[in-house]
This record gives C-alpha cells, structure tokens and sequence, in this order.
C-alpha cells in the first residue's frame, strides 16, 4: 500500500489558522437563540409518541388501537404490521449472514426484543394527547426468555432473539496477525488474564433526539428537520425502506445539542414518522424525553475479553496479545457489525506488538441496541491493552512508565505501520507520557502515597492511559465485515461562493454539535481568500438542498479537521482561483500579480489598481454582459469541492490494509485517593497530553479534550448502564444513571505537543473522541491504589461498591491472573495463581 | 390547541413584561415558557430535575421549570435566559462563556448560566469550590465543567473589579 502525502500549503496557515479564537456560534447559543431540534415545527403537524414494550423479550399477540383512537385529538395510529406493509424491504443489512437474517423493519413486527421496543406510533394535535393515547394503545404480550449476557446470548442453548437466524451471532472473525502462538512459546512470561470486562454505558447528548417529519404526496418529498448527526447515512438505510429516492429526500439539521455518535442510531424513528407523515397526512414531530432516551436511543459497545494470553520478555517487551471478544450489539443492529472491525484501527494501541489475535463475536441480545459512542469500538479493545500494560507491569514488578516507554511506538519510527497494515502518521508518546507525569505532579504524589503507608485508611493511586483517536475512517473496511458492501474511502464536501454584493458564504456537509465547525471553517477559508473569520458565513448545520454532502457526510469519527476542513481548503482555494482570474482580466494585471486583502482584489505593489468584492461579484451575477464567455464560464464564484482522503480498498481475507487516516493520540495521568472503609475513589489530580498535530483552533481542541476526558471518568466512576436478566433497565433515568455533575469532575489539566500529520493538507489530525483514555487511567490508578498481589481490575466501571469489594476481597481468593515463566527457554514455573 | 381538560389562568411577568395566558392545570412552567410563550432558550434535558438545562430564576430563586407547574407562578416574575443581553450586549457571565470556551454545543447553556447568574447575585466572589457547588444542578455533558467553573469565576472578577471602583468612586469603603 502506497500513502500519497499532500503538500502542507503556506495558504491555509497564514493568518487566523492556528489561533486560539473564541467562537462564533457563541453569541446565539449564550442568548437562548440556538435553533434545536425541538425549537423547531413545521405548518399543521401533529405530535408522535411511540407506544414501547415494557419487557426486555416478548411476542406481540395483538394490538388493539381503537381505545385511543376514539380519542378527541387523536389523527393516527400506525402499528408495526401496518408500517411494514407500507415498506419495500427492511433496512439495509452491514453484516452477511447470519447478521443479514435478523431484519429490523421500523416499528417491531411479531416480538419485542428489548424493552422501550416501538410497537406502535401515535399521532395527535398536542404532545400531551398523544401521550395519553399511547398509553391507550391496548399491547397484549407473551413475554419470553431474554438473554442480557454477551458472552452468553453466544451459547448454542441461550434464547433467540431471531428465529429465522438460528444463532444470536450476529459475525464471527479471527484477526490474526504476526505468529501469536510461537510468541507465547518463545516469551519469558506468559501473563495469563480470565476475563475483562469493557461496560456499557452512554454519553447522553443533554438534547435527545427529535424530528419533524413530513411525507409530501404532492412531490413525493420527504422532509426531515432532525438532530441526525450523519444524514445521508439515514436517507440510504431508511431510503430503500420506505420507497424514497435519495433527490426525494431534504434532511436538514440546524444546532444539535450534543450527539457523541448516538445520533447516528435514531433512523428508524425517522422511517417510522415518515410512514406516520404519510399515513396522517400531515408532519409528524416527535421529541424523545429522557427515559426514552435511555431506553432506545443507543448505548455504547459493551465487550468481554476471555482467555487473554500476553508473551512477555523478561525485559518488559511485549510481544503481542491472544484474546477472544465478545461484544453485545443490543437487540437490533443498527450501525453494527462495523464496531466488528472498526477496533481493528488501533490493533496493537500505542505500543509495538508484533504478534496479535483476536477471536472476535459480535451478538444480539435483550438490551437496546448499540450505537458509536465517543471512543466507538477502538476505547474498548484500548482499554484491554492498557489493562495489559499494568498487569503485566504489576504481575512481573516493573514500573508501569518503563513498561509504557519500552513498548511505546517510538517518534523515529513513524510512519510506523502496524501488524494489520494501518499506518499510524505522526507523534511522540515518550514526550507526552513525561508530560502528563509532570503536569499531574507524579513524584510528589508518589512520595506523599510512600508517606501515608498502611493503617491510614487511605490509599493513593496513580494511573496512566496511553490511547490512540484514530480518526477519518476508510469505510473500506466495512468489507473485512462483509466483502459484498459497496462502500470504500471516505469524503466530505464544501462549497464556497462568493455572494451577490461580495459576500463569502461556506457551506459544509458536517453536522455540528458543539466542535465549533463555523469558527475553524471560517478561519480556514479567511486565510485563503484574504478577509477576517467574520467576513465568511458558514452556515449552521447540514442542509441537503445546498448539495453539499457525499455519502459519508456528517460529524463522527474525530475526522473534521482533515475532511471538512480538507473541503473547506479545497473550495475556498477554488474559489481564490477564480477571484484572480477575474481581478486579472478586470485590473488588467498578469494573475500572479493579484493579491486578496481586506476583501478586495489588488494589484501587489499598486494599491490604487484594486476592486472589492462586491465589484466582482457583480460582473459575475448582475453585469455580465459583454464579459468573455470563457471568463464567464471558469468564474461562476460558486466553487464545490470534495475532499477525498487517500485510501485503497483494504484486503478483505488477510483483514489488513489502512483503517483510518489519521492518529491523534492522548496521554493521561489520573492520581487517585481511595477510601478503605467506603471504597470512595476521589481524583486528586488528574492531566491530559493530547497531540493531534496541527491545531487550527487550540481552544476548540481543548474544549475536546476537556469533554472526552469528563465524559470517561464519568464512565469510569459512575455511569453504567446494567440490565437485571428479564431485560429490565436499571439506569433509566438521570436519577439512576447518576450522570457526572460538576462535583464529581476534577479540574482537568492539559498540555499539548504537535505533531503534524504527513497525510493531511493541512498536518492536522481528527480529534475529539478521545480514545476513552480515562477509562484507562482511572483503572489503572485504582490497581495501583489496591497495590501488588491484589484483586486485578477487570471492570472499566468501578463504582464505590466494586472498590470496595476490591479491597476488602479475601486474602487467597483467586486473583483471575497467571503469569508463567520459563526460565532457560524450557522449563515452565507456574509463578502465581 | 389539543391540550383538554381544567384550565388556569396565569398572570406572571416575564423578563420585564407582563403576559396572562389560560393555560391546562397540568402545563409544566418549562412547556408554557417555550410552547406558550415562544421563549425557546429554556431547554429540556431529562424530566428528573436532575439537568438544569430548564433552569430559570422565579421571585429571585433559582427554579428547574421541568419541576413546577405554570399555574403555581401565576402573580410570580420569572427571568429567564432571553433577559440576560441588555440592548444587544452580553452580560459579563455571556462575554466570559464566550471569551473562556465555556460552552460546546450550547444546550446546557442558558440553564447554566441563569444558575451562575443566581450564584453571583448570592456570592459575588465564589471560590472555585463555590462554583462547583453553585453549578451542580446542572448538567454538561461536552466542557467537561472546566470552562464553565474558569468562565463563572473570570466573570466574577471582572464583576468584583467593576462593584470595588463604583464603590470606591462613591468614596465607600470596600
């Protein structure tokens, strides 16, 4: 595989690029003027409430809608028989069989397979009759077994979720890379783990979902004013579905409230309000409330590790990891199996493991279906391998930092390509591990944890996670899942143009929810067109009649800066083009003679030859007559681009080739102080080295790091989302879900270091996921807290109670770790059980 | 429209002006504020009272309108997010959001601040620890809170410069 590097311009990097400037969609959201989804309506709609199941599995017997529809107020109810009767095919399948076989129409057709399952959808002319309508929506049910266990729903004998599969495997594939069996013959230790566990949970965008959905039968149109964070995505699954052609669609998005991924799951709502738009006859709104929300709208991957085996040289060299991953999609599959191998991009983390395989299961079960959560797929297997560093730091008596620096992938050794032929571009974990060290003041902490000793009731810990945020996916990689899906590379599009009286209007295919696309858009295009950010207008959200988006066009993946802004580059230089060509023909200079400034046209060393603007916009649109046809033709002042990252299909049986374009990476450094008598973990300090090379906004960037980082300790220490074993959820609201408050987030830390990515035009890296790095840190903190010869953290959730539990575990209880040592390459010496 | 059943009439003034509207006995104050009303820069986030994201001020006191029906501020003055601007500029708290990055993707916003706008008419000069607590009922999910806590006290600070020079102009001992 080849990688083209594109030339890093002088262009995009004069001026406002690079600044730390405060952001320009600030003014409307500090006032309450954002626009949200439910902030918005359209003419004569009616108010959707979805009629769910309160069992996690269950037949459907019968529907009896007449009671609500006898209703003052009620205009339609539309039941899952009759929405699939409306359908042309289910939604569009990612997996092959088995996965294909277990069809999701959008309303449950014959069972419920997760509790908050949608039955049926009502309609009616105020949200609050809708609401008692739906509860007038007589379900009879015959409840069934449910499975709420990955590992176990994968059993033979575990209930099915889909008959008509005869499996609750959805995909089964073995990544093997390098010779994993001769390293465990060959290594010093084998370092052997039973199970770890990477929970469930969600980022809970504050804004749920929503939609105003309305079925023309005029034109046929389809207009969707939602918070869907990646459009065309939805209007390709649901299209197909509900009969409607893509030019048929017009999703527009305005601002979204936080989306975090799981804004990519809602589209059969969508598909489901469509066919209730169509049915009623009018627009349907639906605005998702909170234990909704929690119920249905996705959570993130949960995944158990078993039989985890690590060759390790008795220099601390780790050789490669040998695991099998079970990872629970919830009761539909709704962008999954791609989580299956979108892990794959940070196969080996941050380190130089050579010799890696992983038997990878993915399920159905009872729970609510799965969707990209901030960190998507790559956080779960991340934090196995971290969990790996310190156990095997801890288990062999070595310094987890040496353990890290010994194995980390060294800044000579970029571009540095992985054992599954992803290229990691760019970055300096060393530097950013002594960083972070530093930043979060780890020689006192160590010396004040040597100073408390025993009997304090107080322990402190200190804990590193090293991560990877691998960012703009190439979606050739969806063929290792399944070689017959038609997708590969990636894209994102921007159009620049030049107004009527010269103003300058960016339009994107991005979707944003918070990352501050109009500021950086803004900046970008200002350098190259020679005005202010507050000269360029760059509208908010995603709207399809603009026309610009691909397929892939959205805000997910930690890939902005390199696409969007990629596009942003592209058209605003196009655009540039153009304004010289004219400047040139209307000054009667040569076009290398021309220069932008303070939005006008110049002849460089003769300020007096110059036009604004506005002059050049209206030879173009408003006085043309008599301009040369040729002129006319180049310079419409209305530049598209479409950014296309450099990607080759990956090779599908081998499960190898380049993943994802870019890796940032963030190093953090967590100290914590644990309660003996209560199992309490409070964060003492806590640091956050991120590097993802250029940064074109660093207070945008760190605002990122700020929030991916809250959001993991949040998971870390009190957000999980946990099912009892009939399917019920534990968590269903705020209440419960114990949602981080600002009491339980430290001051975070942050340093920074840039390393320029080869592979981008502008040597910036996507960021913003994070890679789920204080998962990382917290747990690797609280095992130093526990100390050596004590319980190994398994969990990624670590709540006062498993603390607790941790601590005050019997002495000689088994530890779930077995390290065994050869010595002279022959012998076996089972060391500790 | 739609809504069936007992009716209220409610009198309140809101952000300076004066609206009665009849409104159904079980309209929750943050759906008569954003349906009734058209004042959309009150949010909901969970219906718990756990967010804060419909956080307004109510005779003065710090008030979640997803937890308090319409008819119970009927005579009652009610600020909310759309009073903070004065003639088109930001109250320090805005410009100090705007100026430290304390908000992302904006939804949490206007609760938070009508919270950090109770907690420095409360305590002028808190202590970081004071705005962490001031804050706790609300509910961000994107700054993970550092901004917010940096951007409350810098506000703060100016506003504490700003009250020592009136003072110290009006020739008051401070």
């Amino acid at each position: 595989m080849t990688i083209t590097s594109a030339p890093v311009t002088g262009e995009a990097t004069k001026t406002w690029s690079g600044r730390a400037m405060p952001r320009k969609e600030d003014r409307r959201l500090v006032q309450g003027q954002g626009s949200f989804v439910d902030d918005g309506g359209m003419h004569g709609q009616g108010y959707a409430w979805f009629v769910r199941s309160p069992y996690g599995h269950a037949r459907i017997v019968s529907i009896d809608c007449e009671p609500a529809l006898s209703m003052e107020g009620v205009y339609t109810v539309l039941t899952g028989e009759e929405a699939k009767a409306m359908c042309e095919a289910p939604f569009f399948a990612i997996a092959p069989p088995p996965g294909s076989l277990m069809q999701e129409w959008p309303l449950a057709v014959g069972k419920v397979r997760y509790q908050g399952d949608a039955v049926a959808l009502v309609l009616a002319d105020s949200r609050e009759t809708a609401r008692d309508a739906a509860e007038r929506v007589v379900v009879e049910y015959e409840p069934l077994p449910a499975v709420t266990d990955g590992v176990a729903a994968a059993d033979p004998t575990a209930p099915l979720l889909y008959d008509e599969a005869g499996t609750n495997v959805v995909w089964h594939g073995v990544f093997d890379y390098g010779d994993v069996d001769w390293a465990l013959e060959n290594a010093d230790h084998v370092v052997k783990l039973d199970r770890l566990h990477f929970h469930r949970f969600s980022s809970t965008p504050l804004e749920c979902n929503g939609a105003v959905v309305d079925f023309d039968h005029g034109t046929g149109v389809v207009s969707v004013l939602s918070n869907y964070q990646m459009p065309m995505f939805a209007a390709m699954v649901i299209g197909p579905t509900i009969g409607v052609p893509i030019n048929k669609f017009d999703f527009v998005t305005k601002d979204i409230g936080g989306a975090f991924g799981l804004k990519i799951g809602f589209f059969p709502q969508i598909a489901a309000l469509a066919l209730l738009s169509k049915k009623a006859g009018r627009p349907a709104k639906w605005t998702e409330f909170r234990t909704e929300h929690m119920l249905t709208a996705g959570h993130g991957n949960e995944r158990t590790f078993v039989d985890i085996e690590v060759p390790v040289m008795a220099d601390g060299t780790i050789l490669g990891v040998k695991a099998r991953a079970f990872d629970d999609a919830g009761g539909y599959l709704h962008y999954e199996p791609l989580g299956a191998v979108i892990w794959s991009q940070v196969v080996p983390g941050c380190y130089k493991l050579k010799h890696v395989r992983v038997d990878y299961t993915e399920v159905v079960s009872n729970k609510c279906p799965v969707t990209p959560n901030r960190g998507y797929s790559r956080m779960q297997h991340l934090w196995m391998i971290e969990r790996i560093i310190d156990v095997v730091a801890h288990e062999l008596g070595l310094d987890p930092v040496e353990v890290r620096k010994r194995n980390y992938v060294q800044p000579e050794d970029y571009p540095y390509e992985t054992p599954n032929g992803c290229i990691y571009d760019s970055g300096d974990l060393p530097r950013s591990l002594d960083i972070a060290l530093e930043l979060a003041h780890v020689d006192e902490w160590r010396a004040r944890q040597r100073e408390l000793g025993t009997g304090s009731g107080r322990r402190i810990g200190i804990g590193i996670g090293s991560t990877l945020d691998s960012g703009t996916n190439n979606f050739g990689q969806s063929r290792i899942i399944n070689p017959e899906l038609p997708f590969s590379g990636n894209g994102e599009v921007a159009i620049a143009k030049l107004d009527l009286f010269g103003e300058i209007n960016v339009n994107l295919g991005t979707t944003p929810q918070g990352q501050g696309h109009e500021t950086t858009a803004s900046q970008v295009a200002a350098d190259i067109l020679g005005v202010t950010p507050d000269d360029v207008t760059v509208s908010t959200g995603f709207n399809q009649a603009n026309n610009a988006y691909v397929g892939f066009s959205g805000t997910y993946a930690s890939q902005f800066a390199v696409t969007g802004l990629g596009a942003v580059m592209g058209a605003a230089q196009k655009l540039r083009h153009q304004i010289v060509k004219l400047a040139a023909f209307a000054l009667h200079a040569e076009e290398d003679e021309i220069e932008l400034v303070g939005g006008a046209a110049r002849v460089r060393g003769d300020e007096e030859r110059a036009i604004p603007f506005i002059g050049l916009a209206n030879m173009v649109y408003t006085n043309n007559a008599g301009l040369p046809s040729e002129l006319l033709s180049e310079c419409d002042l209305n530049a598209r681009y479409v950014y296309v990252p450099p990607f080759e299909v990956p090779d599908t049986v081998a499960k190898t080739g380049n993943l994802t374009l870019t890796y940032a990476s963030q190093v953090h450094v967590c100290v914590v102080e644990v309660d003996e008598e209560t199992g309490e973990v409070k964060i003492l300090d806590y640091a956050a080295v991120d590097d993802c090379g250029k940064r074109i906004n660093p207070l945008v960037v760190e605002g990122q790091v700020h929030g991916a980082t809250g959001l993991g300790i949040a998971a870390s220490l009190y957000e999980s989302l946990d099912y009892d074993e009939s399917g019920q959820l534990e968590e269903p609201s705020f209440y419960e879900y114990h949602v981080a408050t600002s009491l339980d987030i430290p001051n975070i830390v942050c340093g920074s270091i840039e390393s320029p990515s080869p592979f981008t035009p502008n040597g910036a890296k996507g960021m913003g996921e994070g890679g789920g790095a204080p998962l990382h840190a917290v747990c690797s903190a609280i095992q130093d807290a526990i100390g050596a010869g004590g319980p190994i953290v398994t969990d990624s959730h670590n709540h006062w109670a498993r603390v607790y539990e941790m601590l005050h575990r019997a002495p000689g209880a088994p530890r779930n770790v077995e390290v065994i040592s050869r010595s002279g390459g022959s012998d076996t010496d089972v060391k500790s059980l | 429209m739609g809504e069936r059943g007992t009716s209220h009439s409610v009198t309140v003034e809101v952000n300076g002006e004066k609206v009665s509207r009849i409104v159904a006995a079980r309209q929750l104050l943050v759906h008569f504020l954003r349906d009734t009303l058209g004042l959309t820069g009150t949010h909901i986030g969970c219906d718990t009272g756990n967010c804060g994201a419909c956080s307004v001020i109510v005779d003065g006191k710090l008030v979640k309108s997803c937890m308090i029906l319409a008819p119970q501020v009927d005579g009652s003055t009610i600020e909310t997010v759309e009073s903070l601007a004065q003639d088109g500029a930001l109250s320090p708290l805005q410009e100090s959001f705007h100026e430290h990055h304390g908000l992302q993707c904006g939804y949490c916003t206007p609760g938070m601040l009508m919270s950090a706008t109770y907690l420095l008419r409360q305590n002028p000069e808190p202590t970081d620890e004071e705005i962490r607590r001031g804050i706790r009922g609300n509910v961000c999910r994107c700054t993970g809170y550092v901004n917010i806590v940096e951007a409350i006290r810098e506000a703060s600070r100016g506003q504490a410069t700003g009250r020592r020079s009136a003072h110290a102009a009006a020739g008051e001992e401070v």
